[in-house]
Formats: C-alpha cells, structure tokens, sequence
C-alpha cells in the first residue's frame, strides 16, 4: 500500500517543504527587519512607510513557496477535488526535486534579504533621502529568489 | 538573543554623537558662555541653566546609562565601565574611614555597587559586603593605609585590582568589543605605570605589584624594563602591539593618553556597520564617554583661558 503511493507522497513531501522552508525563512527575515523597523519607528516614526517596505520584502519568498506549493499540488491532483494522479516512485521524486530549489533557495535567500534589510534600515535613520538605494540592497537577493521559483515552476510544469 | 531593535535605536543616538566639525566651532568660540551656548544649539540642553562643567558632564553621563538601560535588559553587561567608579568609591571610602572624616561628594556615581555599601564594608571591617573581586584587595589597601600610613601603596593595592577586575569582566563578557576594551584599558595602564615608574626608579618589588596581567603584553618583559630605564620600556613596547605608543610616550603622558583613546575609538568604528549584536551599543558607550572627556577638556581650557592650539593638541578622535 505505501509502496503503491509513494509516489505522491514524495511529490507531496516536495510541495510541503517548498512552502515550509520558504515560509520559515520570510518570517525569520520579516521578524528580524521588523525588529530594526520597530527601532526605527521608536525615535523616527516619519520613517514608517521606507522601513515598512524593507521589512516586508523578505516576505516575498514565503509567497513563491507557497506558489510553487499550489502549482505542484494542483498537477498531482489533490487540489480541486479531482481525482489524485496515480504516480510513479520516479514522477514523484521529480516533483520532489522540482519543489527543491524553491524550498532552499526561498529560506536561506529570505533569512539574508531579512538581514540586508535590517542594515539598510541604517541608511534610512541616518540618511532618510538615500532610502530609494537602501531599498536596492535588500531587492539585490531577491534576484535569487526568483531564478529559483521560475526553476521549479518549470521544472513542475515539464514533468 | 540579537540586539537588532537596540542597535536600530543606536543609530539614531549615533546622529547626535558630536563630530570632529562641531569641536572645531567649540574650539573656535570666544568664551566659555559661547560653548555652552553652541552645546545647548547641539541638544546638551542641561548647558543652558548648569554653568559647573561637572555637573553638565553628570547630567549627560546620567542620560547615556538611563539610555542604555533602556535598551538592554540585563545592564550587568555593561559592568566593566562601573569597575573604575567601584573602586575609586573604594579609595574614598577607605580614606574617609582611616581619616574618620566626613567629606561630601567623594562618591562617584553609576557603579556596580553602592557607594554606601562600600563605605559600611570599609567602615564595619566587614569585606564580606563586598564582591570577592573588590573584597582582598580592599582589606590589604584599609591594612595598608592605617597600619602602615602608606598612602601610595593604599592606592597601587587598588588599583591593580580595579584593573584585574576589568580584564576579568572583559574575558567573561561574550562580546569582541568589551572584550577588547578590557583589554586595551588594562594594558594601557600598565604602560603609563611602567612608563612612571621606570622614570622615577622605582625598585622591581613596587612595579610588579603594581602591574596587572594582561595578553597583549607581557608583564614580567615590561616589569623588567621599567626597573632599567624609560628608553627600555618604550623599546619593549615597538615589539608589542602597541609600537606606535612609544612614539607617543616619548613626547608627553598627556599624549601618550590621547593615543590610548584613539586606538580604542578607531578599533571600534567598524561597530558601526554591525546590526544586530552588543558591539554597536558598547561602541556607543564608550564614543560618548570619550565625547564628554573631549568637552570637559575644550571647556577647562577656555575657563582657563588656554590657548586654542593647546587645546587642540589634547583633542581625541571622535566615533562619528
């Protein structure tokens, strides 16, 4: 009986990690630039709108995750109420490796964006007008972040 | 624990620290109401009504730590810039009890133990009130001064222990900027004591109990050239760490002090692109404490009317 489903239970280990790891990573990242953020808005609540956008950008990956999650438990089947796909070990382990980039790249991309952000937060305390190119540091990671979700879309929809 | 919320605030603290520009236009006022009028412009606003330099110091040192305070939950991390005040209580208080004396305002403030629980200790006999760090070393000193009558001995005893306690505090604090405070702190003392002793020739006994271990030097090669002459011991020093001190040593103390200061501040500048741990809001205690020294030196010289190059002679570099 396992062995009949393993197949889906790979594919389904795939999404669930890609929306775990993500998810874990744009809350640690958001937590740590909302603590900074926090700081800021202590003495210098005229810089809520600039640290509200450096906080909220490692958040992003925790939304790819759950993207690339959605996409790949909709191709096997079990989102809709539609019939589950009968997979194979090896279908299901591709959708295992297809969720992957997503799901490591999503959380240590997220826990460093979160850190670039929380020191971006320093140029906007002590040059409010520069907070245009404090935003850019952070958004340079994001880069990653995005190659690895149109990976896995990719990848998900090949198979 | 991360120091992320702490350290945003810092950097806003950080914006009111004065620049090397600002003393330049203290420097450059004419009298000493035209300072404080220029400092009150720069938010020290206690020098509108305090005219006793002093007490405008106090009122800033008062605001950093009740700032600090309220950044960091346990301030007990910040103990090793208390050791100097705990043990310059101890001095007075051993003093006033030898000389059975009352004096008021002896007592320095923000120390780790209350100044009236020092002075009971010294006054009942009764070292078990103290800490073990201040507890042996305040019995010698108290034995010292009021079987012996020797002043400077009550003194080394101190001192020495106010440095062991520092270097103590520094190895145990699990941050690379107290740390290296401590460490710097201690061995600059022992330079200047080495560098004092070595010109007064004093004999081998009284250096090395004045000296206190630390790790970037070594104190037995230091003692050692103290009791031959000044020369051996800036000769000892351009083989340590601290080569360039014996630049400074040989033109004066006050220079050599005004070195020690800069090394301290310019090591700790990189504090000021770390975001999320203790060393930023140490960085920050010790730039404000060499920010009210500067002040106190650029006001004394324009109450004494000092010239304006002299007293920039004495200036330090500043953190921001």
């Amino acid at each position: 009986m396992f062995v009949e489903n393993l197949g889906i239970v790979l594919a389904l280990t795939g999404a669930v990690l890609s929306a775990l790891l993500a998810g874990i990573g744009s809350a640690i990242g958001v937590s740590r630039a909302g603590k900074a953020a926090a700081g800021v808005c202590t003495d210098q609540p005229e810089q809520f709108a600039k640290v509200l956008i450096l906080q909220l950008l490692p958040g992003t990956q925790g939304i790819y995750g759950l993207l690339v999650a959605f996409i790949a438990l909709s191709r096997i089947g079990l989102l809709g109420g539609g019939e589950i796909a009968a997979l194979t070990i090896s279908e299901g382990i591709l959708y295992l490796l297809a969720c992957l980039p997503m799901a490591f790249v999503g959380y240590f991309s997220a826990v460093a964006q979160g850190n670039t952000s929380v020191a971006s937060m320093a140029i906007v305390v002590k040059q409010p007008t520069q907070a245009g190119k404090a935003m850019i540091f952070p958004a340079m990671v994001e880069t990653y972040a995005i190659l690895a979700l149109l990976i896995s879309i990719l990848v998900v929809n090949a198979i | 624990m991360d120091y992320i919320f702490a350290v945003a605030r810092i950097r806003y603290k950080e914006m009111s620290l004065l620049t090397s520009q600002f003393l330049e236009r203290l420097i450059a006022c004419e009298t000493y109401k035209e300072c404080l009028s220029l400092l009150n412009e720069k938010g020290w606003t206690e020098a509108e009504s305090n005219k006793d330099i002093n007490a405008l110091l106090q009122a800033q040192r008062d605001q950093t730590w009740a700032y600090i305070a309220e950044l960091v939950d346990d301030t007990s991390k910040f103990d090793v810039f208390k050791y100097a005040n705990d043990f310059h209580n101890l001095k007075a208080a051993i003093k006033l009890a030898c000389t059975n004396v009352e004096v008021e305002n002896v007592f320095n403030y923000h120390s780790s133990i209350s100044p009236d629980v020092i002075y009971q200790a010294v006054k009942q006999q009764d070292y078990s009130l103290l800490p073990e760090y201040m507890a042996s070393a305040a019995q010698k000193a108290y034995d010292e001064l009021s079987i012996n009558k020797d002043g400077q001995m009550c003194d080394v005893i101190i001192d020495k222990a106010a440095l062991e306690a520092i270097l103590k505090a520094g190895g145990e604090a699990d941050d690379e900027v107290i740390a290296f405070y401590a460490e710097t702190t201690v061995a600059c003392a022992d330079i200047k004591i080495a560098a004092r002793c070595a010109k007064m020739s004093k004999p081998a006994s009284f250096i090395t109990q004045a000296l206190a271990e630390c790790n970037t030097l070594n104190i037995a090669e230091l003692s050692s050239a103290a009791t031959k002459s000044f020369d051996d011991v800036c000769a000892y020093l351009s083989t340590t760490i601290y080569s360039e001190a014996a630049n400074a040593l040989r033109s004066s103390f006050s220079e050599f002090e005004c070195w020690c200061d800069n090394y301290i501040i310019e090591r700790i500048r990189e504090q000021k692109y770390n975001s999320d741990t203790l060393g930023p809001i140490v960085a920050y205690m010790i730039a404000k404490e060499n920010e009210i020294k500067v002040v106190k030196i650029i006001l004394s010289g324009k109450l004494n009317e000092l010239k304006t190059e002299s007293i920039r002679e004495r200036l330090r570099q500043m953190y921001v």
